[in-house]
C-alpha cells in the first residue's frame, strides 16, 4: 500500500512541478517583457527597492488578473469549465492516439471538421424535436472528424505515410475548405436574404443546442457531463476491452502485437477514427454549447493544446480530465489578465510549450529540483517515418 | 525499393505478369480527364498567349510572346498522357514514376493552356515567382536533409523559422543593417537546433516531441512578442527588405537570366546551399560521419565516430539554414513580420525533403513543383479561373499527402531516423 502512495506521488510530482515551473518562467517573461520594470531597475541601484516593488506589483497584477478571471466568480468559474470541455475532448483524441502509437497532430482540422458539419446539421435541418436533433448534430460533428482523421490512418496503414505529416497536411485543407464554406455556401445571409457581409455560418437552430443550466451570462452546458462521460468510455474502451488492449499492444510494440496476430494496420485505421470521432465532438460542443455559430476564430487553438494536455495528463483519461481542467482555467484567466493587465493571453502558449518540454523531459524536472526518482517507462509516442 | 530495381528484374518481373498496372491506369485516366475537363470546353480557334519576358525594366534580351493554339494543344497533351499509358504497358523498361510523373505535368500544362484560353499570361513572371516561393521551402527542406541524415527528425523547422523571421525583422530595423539581420536570423535557428539537439540528444525526449515543443514555443513567444511590442512600436517592424543583385552577363540569357540570375542574397544562398549540402553529405569526411551515424550509430561508435557530437553539429547546421529560410519571409520579402507567417512552409519543407528521398537535389527539385502550385495559385485568381481559390490553396497540401503516401515512389529514410543512441 505504502509503495503504491509513493509511485503515485511520484507520477503526480513531474506534472505538478513542470506547471509550477512554467508559471515561475512565465512570471520571468512578465517581468522581463514589462518596459515600466526594466526602467525601474535601471534608475541605478539607489532605488533598487522601488524596482523591486514594481516588479511584485507586475508579476501580482498579471497573476492576480489570471485568478480572478479564472475562478474569482460563478460566472469565472462557468467560463473555465466551458473553456475545459473541449479540452477534454481534444485531449482525449491525442491521448488515445498515444496510447495506439499515433501522433494525431491534426486534431485541430479535425474540431474544424466536426464544427462545420455539427453546425451544418443544427441551421440547415429544421423541424425536428431536440431529442433527435441535438444527438443528430452532435453524431455529425463526431463522424466528419471521424472521416477527417481516417484518412491519414488508412494512408499510414496502407502505404506507411508517416502521421504527423498527413495530420498537418489534412489541417491546412479543413482550414481551407471551411474558408471556402463561410464564404459561400455556408455564409449566413444578410438582412432580406441579399448576400451576407461576414464569413460565418447561420444561427444553430435552439434544438440542437447543448443546454445551458443556468440564467444567462453563465454559460455553462451539459457538454461538460457529456465530455466526462466520453472519458469514461474511453478509459472502459481501452482498459476494459479486447479493442483496447489491441491498441494499446500495437501502441507498445508493434512487432510484437503483429507477431501475436494483431493487425496493426487495423488498429492504425480504427484508433485515428477514434480519436478522429473524439477531436470532432470537441469542435461540435463547442458550437452547439457555446457558440451556436461558426466562425474562423471560433477554436483559439485548442487542437495544438491538447498534444500538451495528452503529454501533461500522462495519456489517461483522468489525467487528461485534470490537465483540461487546468488549461482551461490558464485560458480563460488569460483572457482578462490581457485586457486588465495587457498580457498577451499568447503567454498561455509558452507555458504550455515549457510544460510539455518539462513534462516530456523528466529529467530536466529531476534535474531542476534534485529529485531522486528512477526513471519509468512512459508509453512510446513515436517512432520514425512510420517503420513501424 | 522498387526505384532501385535493375532493367532484368523490371523485365522478368513483366513477363511473369506482376508488374503493377496502377501507373498505365493513372496515365489513362490523366488522359481521359485531359479531354473532359479541358478539351471540351475549349472552343477551336482561340489561343492561349505566354509571355516570356519580365514584367517592367529587365536587362534580359527580349523574346516574343509564345502563342499556342488552345484546343489542338490540350488535345497533343491528352494524346501524349495516352500514349504514355500504352508505352507503359507495351515497353517494359519504361518506369512507373516516370510515366505518372510526365502525365501529371501534361495534365498541368493542359490545365494551363485551358486556363489562359483568350487571355495571356506571363510565364516567366510565373517562373520567377515559383523560384522565390520555393526558396523558403527548400531552405527548410535542406535543415531537414542536414538533421535527419544524421537521424534526428526535425520537425521544428517551422518553429525555426517563425522566430529567425522575427528575430530578423527586429534587428534590421534596430540596426538598419540587413545583412546583421540575416547574421541574428541564422543564429536563432541554430540555436533553436541545439535547443533540439539537447531535448533529443542528451535528454532522449522523443523528437516529435521536441519539435513540437520548439513550433508551439515559437509561435507562443512570437505572437507575445508582436502583440506586446510590434504592434506598439511599428518602428521595430519595418526593416526593409534585401536589395537585388544582378548578375552582370549572365542576367541577359534569356528566360534562364531573369530567373536565375536577378535575386536577392537568400534565394543565391539557397541554390548554393542546394549544391553545398550535396557537397558535404556526399564528399567530405563529416557528410560520410553523418550519414555513417544516421544509418548504424552504432557501427559508426564502433569505428571511433562520436555520435552525440556529430548529430549536435547536424540540428545546429540544420537550424542555422532553417534560420536563413525564416529570414527569407521578412528581411527577404516585405520587411515586416506577421504573427504565425510562415503559414506552414516549414512542414512543407519537411514533405518536400521525404518527397526528395533524402537528398539535397530531389528536395530542391520538389521545393520547386510546391512552388510552383504556390505561384499557379495566385496567377490563376488574377486569370479569374472558375475554381474558388481555396480550393487551389488545399492543393499544395493535398499534393504532399499524394507524395508522402509513396504514390510517386517508394522513399527510404535513413535507417536511424528518430531513434535515440545511448551508449
Amino acid at each position: 500500500m505504502k509503495a503504491r502512495g509513493l509511485q503515485a506521488a511520484r507520477a503526480v510530482a513531474v506534472p505538478v512541478l513542470a506547471v509550477v515551473t512554467g508559471l515561475v518562467v512565465g512570471a520571468v517573461i512578465i517581468v522581463v517583457t514589462d518596459l515600466e520594470v526594466l526602467r525601474a531597475w535601471a534608475a541605478g541601484p539607489a532605488r533598487w527597492g522601488a524596482a523591486a516593488a514594481a516588479t511584485w506589483h507586475s508579476v501580482a497584477r498579471a497573476y492576480g488578473a489570471l485568478w480572478e478571471g479564472a475562478l474569482g466568480s460563478p460566472y469565472a468559474v462557468s467560463e473555465s469549465l466551458i473553456t475545459a470541455t473541449p479540452y477534454i475532448l481534444a485531449g482525449l483524441a491525442v491521448a488515445l492516439g498515444f496510447r495506439a502509437g499515433l501522433f494525431n497532430i491534426g486534431v485541430e482540422g479535425q474540431l474544424f471538421a466536426g464544427a462545420l458539419a455539427s453546425v451544418w446539421v443544427g441551421y440547415a435541418v429544421r423541424g425536428m424535436p431536440a431529442a433527435v436533433h441535438l444527438p443528430l448534430a452532435l453524431l455529425a460533428g463526431a463522424g466528419a472528424g471521424a472521416v477527417w482523421a481516417a484518412i491519414p490512418g488508412y494512408l499510414k496503414a496502407r502505404t506507411g505515410a508517416h502521421e504527423v505529416v498527413n495530420t498537418i497536411m489534412m489541417n491546412y485543407v479543413a482550414f481551407r475548405l471551411s474558408d471556402w464554406l463561410l464564404n459561400g455556401p455556408m455564409k449566413r445571409p444578410g438582412p432580406g436574404g441579399s448576400p451576407g457581409f461576414v464569413p460565418v455560418s447561420p444561427e444553430v437552430l435552439p434544438s440542437a443546442y447543448l443546454p445551458q443550466l443556468f440564467a444567462p451570462p453563465i454559460r455553462f452546458h451539459v457538454g461538460f457531463f457529456l465530455a466526462l462521460a466520453i472519458a469514461a468510455v474511453v478509459w472502459w474502451l481501452l482498459w476494459r476491452t479486447p479493442l483496447g488492449f489491441e491498441l494499446r499492444s500495437v501502441g507498445v510494440n508493434p512487432s510484437a502485437a503483429r507477431t501475436a496476430g494483431i493487425s496493426v494496420e487495423r488498429s492504425y485505421v480504427v484508433a485515428m477514427t477514434i480519436s478522429g470521432a473524439l477531436a470532432g465532438l470537441a469542435g461540435a460542443n463547442q458550437v452547439l454549447g457555446v457558440d451556436h455559430w461558426l466562425g474562423q476564430g471560433f477554436s483559439p487553438g485548442y487542437g495544438f493544446d491538447s498534444i500538451a494536455l495528452a503529454l501533461l495528463g500522462g495519456s489517461h483519461p483522468v489525467g487528461v480530465i485534470l490537465a483540461s481542467l487546468l488549461f482551461g482555467t490558464l485560458r480563460s484567466g488569460a483572457t482578462r489578465m490581457q485586457s486588465v493587465a495587457g498580457i498577451p493571453i499568447d503567454i498561455i502558449t509558452i507555458l504550455q510549450a515549457l510544460i510539455i518540454a518539462f513534462v516530456a523531459a523528466p529529467a530536466l524536472i529531476r534535474a531542476l529540483y534534485r529529485l531522486r526518482t528512477r526513471a519509468e517507462a512512459g508509453p512510446v509516442l513515436t517512432r520514425g517515418w512510420g517503420k513501424g | 525499393m522498387s526505384t532501385a530495381v535493375s532493367p532484368a528484374t523490371a523485365v522478368s518481373q513483366a513477363m511473369l505478369g506482376r508488374r503493377s498496372s496502377t501507373p498505365a491506369v493513372v496515365a489513362f485516366v490523366i488522359a481521359a480527364a485531359i479531354v473532359a475537363l479541358f478539351g471540351r470546353s475549349t472552343p477551336a480557334g482561340v489561343d492561349a498567349v505566354f509571355g516570356l519576358n519580365p514584367g517592367g525594366f529587365t536587362q534580359a534580351v527580349e523574346l516574343p510572346d509564345l502563342v499556342i493554339p488552345a484546343a489542338p494543344a490540350i488535345y497533343v497533351l491528352a494524346a501524349v498522357a495516352a500514349a504514355l499509358a500504352g508505352g507503359y504497358l507495351a515497353w517494359p523498361r519504361l518506369r512507373g514514376g516516370v510515366v505518372v510523373g510526365l502525365s501529371v505535368s501534361a495534365f498541368v500544362v493542359a490545365f494551363l493552356v485551358w486556363a489562359v484560353q483568350g487571355q495571356s499570361l506571363n510565364l516567366l513572371g510565373m517562373l520567377e515567382s515559383t523560384l522565390l516561393r520555393a526558396t523558403p521551402i527548400a531552405l527548410g527542406a535542406l535543415s531537414g536533409v542536414l538533421c535527419e541524415r544524421a537521424a534526428v527528425i526535425n520537425i521544428a523547422i517551422e518553429g525555426m523559422m517563425l522566430s529567425a523571421a522575427m528575430v530578423a525583422v527586429v534587428v534590421g530595423s534596430v540596426t538598419g543593417n540587413l545583412y546583421l539581420a540575416l547574421v541574428a536570423a541564422v543564429a536563432v535557428g541554430g540555436l533553436l537546433g541545439l535547443v533540439h539537439g539537447v531535448l533529443a540528444i542528451k535528454y532522449r525526449v522523443d523528437q516529435i516531441v521536441s519539435g513540437t515543443v520548439i513550433n508551439i514555443f515559437a509561435v507562443g513567444a512570437t505572437s507575445y512578442a508582436s502583440a506586446r511590442f510590434l504592434e506598439k512600436y511599428m518602428w521595430l517592424n519595418n526593416s526593409g527588405t534585401l536589395p537585388v543583385w544582378a548578375v552582370p552577363g549572365l542576367v541577359k540569357i534569356p528566360i534562364v537570366g531573369p530567373v536565375l540570375f536577378e535575386n536577392s542574397l537568400i534565394p543565391y544562398l539557397m541554390l548554393a546551399l542546394v549544391i553545398g549540402v550535396h557537397v558535404l553529405l556526399f564528399r567530405t569526411r563529416f557528410g560520410l560521419r553523418m550519414r555513417a551515424v544516421g544509418e548504424h550509430p552504432r557501427a559508426a561508435d564502433t569505428l571511433g565516430i562520436n555520435v552525440w557530437r556529430t548529430r549536435y553539429l547536424s540540428v545546429l547546421l540544420g537550424g542555422m539554414v532553417a534560420g536563413i529560410g525564416g529570414a527569407y519571409f521578412t528581411i527577404g520579402s516585405v520587411g515586416r513580420f506577421d504573427e504565425v507567417m510562415t503559414a506552414g512552409r516549414g512542414f512543407i519543407g519537411l514533405a518536400a525533403m521525404i518527397f526528395g528521398n533524402w537528398t539535397p537535389f530531389g528536395a530542391f527539385a520538389s521545393s520547386l513543383v510546391f512552388g510552383f502550385a504556390d505561384s499557379l495559385q495566385t496567377k490563376l485568381q488574377i486569370l479569374q479561373v472558375p475554381i474558388p481559390s481555396e480550393f487551389l490553396l488545399m492543393a499544395p497540401y493535398i499534393a504532399t499527402m499524394i507524395a508522402i503516401s509513396g504514390v510517386v515512389g517508394r522513399v527510404v529514410p535513413p535507417a536511424a531516423d528518430g531513434q535515440p543512441y545511448e551508449k
